[in-house]
């Protein structure tokens, strides 16, 4: 399979447990919109109960999740807003990704004044510039 | 992968996109200068700018923090400090100081040597109730907020009434515990 996305999906959540944004990339790992929310609540109450659950104090929840078949980074602002990427097992620089669609978020999503906060998104400024960070991350690999 | 180090207020302002200073001043003037013609009292004037400021204020601060690359403040002093030196510099291109604490550290002043809104502006007799700033005070309201502490901002010294400079009064109310399960009445 020549030139596999690294990266499955994406999916935003706000603070509640709502998924706000899902997009796949690439056959792999791809779901329908049920499975798709379900994952997302899923993963909010999982990452909830790790932070009860951690031995380390104030611990901020589960950052990675490693599978067979998958990993999956999470990234969650202080404003409780969670990314996460499902990605190829052992995919490099996912951290930065997700800092990086973070600022995308900040830029495309927040600063449209007709989008309506914890409302899922749907810019389209958004989603080419997060077209082009995806793509980009892909180039970095295989220039690798 | 380590930490990533907080940028200084003066590295974000020098990356970020910046609009021309003036443009800035006269648009949001001309936004007071129709509120007051559409609301026609200058208290409404007041409440409707913090309401502005709050609004853009909850959405601010997700900007803030992505570029900024702060981390969890460890008390309200850090936080005025990291507001007043990396908030104000990213998002107006000036700096405040903080004073004035109180003894239990929840009630704090911003102050305002240098404040670019007010470039142009003299208040005219007929608006000497506005608080023409007031949409400052709702961002910061707004944005702290979104990270957990209501608060309540007000003005105690402001130029365009005749003091050396702007002071703004933050008072931590309360501090929502971020812990699950929230509360659903909050």
């Amino acid at each position: 399979m020549a030139a596999a996305a690294a990266v499955y999906s994406l999916y935003i959540i706000n603070k509640s447990g709502g998924l706000i944004f899902y997009k796949d990339y690439g056959s792999a790992g791809r779901m329908d919109t049920n499975d798709s929310l379900r994952l997302a609540s899923l993963w909010h109450s999982m990452h909830a109960i790790s932070q009860q659950l951690s031995p380390v104090p104030s611990c901020s929840g589960i950052e990675l999740l490693q599978a067979d078949t998958f990993d999956l980074h999470c990234f969650q602002s202080l404003t409780g807003t969670k990314f996460f990427v499902v990605c190829e097992p052992g995919t490099q620089h996912m951290e930065g990704l997700l800092k990086h669609i973070y600022e995308l978020y900040t830029d495309f999503v927040l600063k449209n004044p007709f989008y309506e906060m914890e409302m899922p998104i749907r810019c389209e400024l958004f989603d080419i510039n997060l077209a082009q960070a995806v793509q980009k991350d892909r180039v970095a690999l295989l220039g690798r | 992968m380590p930490p990533v180090a907080p940028r200084s207020g003066d590295a974000i302002f020098t990356s970020v996109e910046r609009v021309n200073a003036e443009l800035f001043t006269l648009t949001y003037g001309a936004i007071v200068r129709q509120l007051l013609t559409d609301l026609e009292e200058v208290d409404e004037v007041n409440k409707q700018l913090d309401q502005m400021g709050y609004n853009i204020g909850i959405r601010l601060i997700d900007e803030f923090l992505a570029k900024s690359n702060v981390s969890r403040c460890v008390d309200f002093k850090e936080t005025a400090e990291v507001i007043a030196k990396v908030g104000f510099k990213m998002f107006l291109g000036v700096t405040a100081t903080v004073t004035n604490w109180d003894a239990d550290g929840t009630t704090c002043s911003l102050v305002l040597e240098d404040n670019p809104l007010v470039d142009f502006v003299e208040l005219p007799d007929t608006c000497q109730g506005l608080y023409y700033c007031n949409i400052l005070s709702g961002v910061i309201r707004g944005a702290l907020e979104m990270v957990s502490m209501k608060t309540e901002v007000t003005w105690i010294r402001d130029m365009l009434r005749g003091d050396d400079a702007f002071e703004m009064q933050v008072k931590l109310l309360k501090q929502v515990p971020e812990e699950y399960p929230y509360k659903d009445d909050e």
